[in-house]
């Protein structure tokens, strides 16, 4: 029973069509990863989840209530982090985080302060002095500070260095060990790789592209690094080889998913000295949907 | 080195022209045409002696001065009562015309970030006030000349061409002082509201001196701008110092706010941070409070503001009164015009002007809501359990408790000063009921705000074009013989003015049914409506 589940989500401004028929489905503990190209429509997405934009077209339902209409009480269990904080200047960062939990209910003031003190966060400055991570620190403080059930999270991380990436890395693995459910967009290709159990990848508006990671490297090609006793021949004569680089009796090949076991058959003929196999990364898998894009379209525009 | 600290002044200058000049254009059009329509009607109204005889001792009385400023040793021509009449609140109007336009572009540009983008290129340190300064210059030029053309060519005899430049020429250069003045302001203060909110203060300071300067001593007045403004004694004597003494003042100014901008960071001021607080109080904790926090600072000024203008009109009375049992002629008059005495005429002008002035701050609080979703700051309210019914509504009290706070500030204002100063004392319900009755018009127009932020959030300027509308109806609606159904459209116009007139609680209540429908159009349409941010 999946606790978000939209269908068919598309959203229309004037005559730009930025999401065109968005499916998604999020199960209770997961961590869901959504990834995209800029401008892909990814916080539009999530703007809609938050009913704060009216889908043109198609249903979104958390919790089973209606996004759009149970807006106020679904939010009471939603925690969200968008990747841009905007906080009012001449107020402090103590004064926001507090606002922030008070507007979702339920403030837990030793979370609170357990989060000021991990984040390293100074909250008695002044909002308009803060950088840019430490306005993220406001959002993902007052966020974990509460006990939400469904976090949304849109490129959360923008502007956190190394050190506080972990933390928040940890902040969503308890999340998610209390069984929490997660929904994190994020152009961090290794974050998304750690954290998430299934992907959605959306282009252009569609999502073109779902499943957990294994699913999804299934799709793809292995990194293969071999060496061999004697010179490999009748290399050519296979499909599914790629990015062949050859040097001596050293090889370096992507190999399709499928045609592997052929591949390995042939090449155990010529006596394997060392062999080393890499999954594609996502960043792999995704580098294929972006020059994807780039030889169909010239790009949808700006981000938000 | 100097060369460089304005690199790349030509190309903001047109910058900055292109994004204001739709609004410069709106400014420019509105003060000519009032002003021309004005000067046009002059002639028709004051026809002969007798009329202008009316006219002088009209404005002779100390509460005219203090409004309009000291008139003429001699209005020997038509164009001296227009000038007298007309200057004056010509000039306020070009001076906020100024602060908006340089508020805007030099620190809201910065606190947006914009500054920071231009200043990342080729782009000299001071280019950007540098542009600001010369789109402030050109616009305030543009207002001398295209007014004094103007007059010219309306060919009105009594309004020399002389006369004319000069009228224009001093509207421009009181433009240009506060334009120094928020150029100044805008280093000094940290945030475009710090800077805004100075530069306003000033304004009604000046007003304020200048106002207590021509009743009671020169010298004082002589301290404020807009005392010189009106010395100008234009269409008669045609004094230029003011216009080169405002000038150098301008100059003065810039140079100040020029040499700031060099030697300080970027985003920052000159008037100290403290440290903060590390919890939020209660009271921020509730949607109004943070509402009211957001706007305090802004508020609490206007709130003084509007006493201490009522006050000092309610200091007059004093004059007012002496003035007239002083006088036969006057005695004569008011035996005439039956049981409404001028006091009470007076004071039903003044309350029907200080209602529009408490509307600025009423639609201003409800309006904050658009300016935090331009920010996109309402998206940390609706991304948590807050309902738009319940932040609107938040918006919606505030505003209706701003409008009943300013009202009775005018009241008391007024009432307080007049009572030392009146030999009977005025009637404490009476003065609140003259300022309480126009609550049902500030809200129409606090529902105008909400009905545009519900219906057509793109729109919501236009709050302002009816604000100002009213204003015009008010002032002029009457000298320029507005059509019946025009003055309909201004929501104050259907305020009986007590105390002259009765109480009319059918029409008030009709105002205040008005009112509600156009705010909860509003709200149905900001339920229904998407967020931008
Ligand atoms: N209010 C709006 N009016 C018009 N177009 C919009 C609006 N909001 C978003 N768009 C457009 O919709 C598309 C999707 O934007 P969105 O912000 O969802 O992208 P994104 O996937 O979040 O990108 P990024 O990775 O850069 O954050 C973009 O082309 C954007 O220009
Ligand atoms: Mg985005």
């Amino acid at each position: 029973m999946p606790i978000l589940k939209a269908t068919g989500l598309t959203k229309r401004f004037g005559k730009f069509t930025a999401l065109d028929g968005v499916d998604m489905e999020l199960n209770k503990g997961e961590v869901y990863g959504f990834i995209g190209p800029n401008g892909a429509g990814k916080s539009t997405t999530i703007r809609i989840l938050l009913g704060m934009l009216k889908a043109t077209a198609g249903e979104a339902q958390i919790f089973g209530k209606d996004v759009w209409k149970d807006a106020v009480e679904l939010h009471k269990q939603i925690a969200y982090v968008p990747g841009d904080v905007n906080l009012w200047p001449n107020l402090t960062g103590g004064e926001v985080i507090d606002l922030f939990m008070k507007m979702r209910g339920a403030p837990n003031q030793g979370r609170r302060e357990e989060l000021i003190e991990r984040f390293k966060f100074d909250p008695t400055k002044k909002s308009r002095t803060y950088s840019k991570g430490n306005r993220q620190k406001v959002a993902l403080i007052a966020a974990f500070a509460s006990d939400a059930d469904l976090y949304i999270l849109d490129e959360p991380t923008s502007g956190l260095d190394p050190l506080m990436e972990r933390i928040f890395q940890d902040c969503v693995q308890e999340a998610k060990d209390a069984g929490k459910s997660v929904l994190l967009s994020s152009h961090i290709l290794s974050e998304v790789e750690r954290l998430c159990d299934r992907v959605g990848i959306i282009r252009q508006g569609q999502i073109i592209e779902r499943g957990t990671l294994d699913e999804l490297r299934h799709l793809t090609r292995t990194n293969l690094t071999i060496q061999t006793k004697e010179t490999i021949t009748n290399l050519d004569e296979f499909v599914g080889i790629h990015n062949l680089e050859k040097e001596g009796h050293n090889l370096s090949f992507q190999v399709d998913t499928e045609e592997m076991d052929a591949i390995i058959r042939h090449i155990s003929q010529f006596g394997i000295i060392k062999l080393e196999s890499a999954p594609p990364t996502l960043e792999d898998l995704f580098m294929r949907h972006y020059q994807g894009e780039e030889q169909t379209s010239s790009g949808t525009g700006g981000s938000r | 080195m100097s060369q460089k600290l304005f690199t790349g002044t030509g190309y903001l200058t047109k910058l900055m022209m292109r994004q204001n000049r739709f609004k410069l254009f709106l400014w420019l059009v509105g003060l000519i045409a009032v002003t021309l329509a004005t000067a046009v009607s002059y002639p028709d109204i004051y026809p002969d002696e007798q009329a202008r005889a009316a006219f002088v001792f009209t404005m002779e009385n100390p509460a005219m001065i203090a409004m309009l400023g000291v008139g003429y040793e001699d209005y020997a021509t038509i164009g001296a009562l227009f000038a007298h009449e007309m200057l004056l609140f010509t000039a306020i109007a070009v001076a906020i015309m100024n602060i908006l336009l340089v508020g805007r572009s030099t620190r809201a540009d910065e606190e947006d970030g914009r500054v920071e983008l231009i200043r990342s290129l080729p782009v000299g340190r001071l280019a950007y006030l540098n542009a600001a300064a010369i789109v402030a210059v050109v616009t305030n030029v543009l207002v001398a000349v295209l007014i004094g053309t103007g007059i010219i060519l309306l060919g009105i005899d009594g309004m020399s061409a002389e006369g004319a430049y000069l009228y224009g020429a001093i509207l421009g250069a009181t433009g240009l002082v506060f334009a120094g003045f928020t150029a100044l302001f805008s280093q000094l203060s940290e945030t475009s509201r710090g800077s805004t909110m100075l530069s306003f203060g000033t304004l009604i300071a000046a007003y304020l001196v200048r106002a207590s300067g021509d009743v009671s001593s020169e010298a004082l007045s002589l301290v404020s701008p807009l005392g010189w403004t009106v010395r100008t004694e234009v269409f008669v004597e045609n004094y230029w110092w003011p216009v080169y003494a405002m000038l150098a003042v301008a100059i003065v100014l810039g140079l100040v706010a020029f040499y700031l901008n060099a030697i300080r960071d970027l985003e920052s001021g000159f008037i100290p941070e403290r440290a903060g607080k590390r919890n939020a109080s209660a009271f921020l904790q509730t949607t109004m409070g943070l509402a009211f926090r957001l706007q305090r600072t802004n508020l609490i000024a206007w709130a003084i503001g509007i006493f201490l203008l009522s006050a000092s009109f309610g200091a007059i009375l004093g004059d007012l009164e002496v003035y007239f049992t002083d006088n036969e002629f006057v005695q004569a008059f008011l035996a005439e015009s039956g049981d409404t005495s001028m006091m009470e005429q007076f004071i039903v002008l003044l309350m029907a002007i200080m209602a529009l002035i408490s509307t600025v701050p009423v639609v201003m609080a409800v309006m904050k809501l658009k300016s935090e979703e331009n920010k996109h700051l309402t998206e940390n309210y609706y991304s948590r359990a807050v309902s738009r019914s319940r932040l609107l509504g938040s918006y919606v009290c505030l505003s209706m408790i701003v409008s009943f706070v300013m009202q009775a500030l005018v009241a008391i204002g007024l009432w307080s000063v007049g009572m030392v100063v009146v030999e009977d004392g005025i009637a404490f319900d009476t003065t609140f009921a003259s300022a309480l009755v126009y609550l049902p018009a500030m809200w129409i127009l606090m529902g105008v705000a909400v009905f545009l932020i519900g219906i057509a959030p793109k729109a919501t300027g236009f709050v302002w074009l009816y604000v100002i509308y009213s204003f015009v109806v008010i002032y002029l609606g009457g000298l320029l013989e507005f059509p019946e159904w025009a003055n309909n459209l201004s929501a104050f116009h259907h305020i009986p003015q007590i105390p002259t007139m009765d109480m009319d609680y059918m029409r008030v209540l009709i105002l205040v049914v008005i009112a509600i429908v156009l705010t909860v159009i509003g709200f149905i349409g900001y339920n229904r409506r998407g967020i931008q941010g």
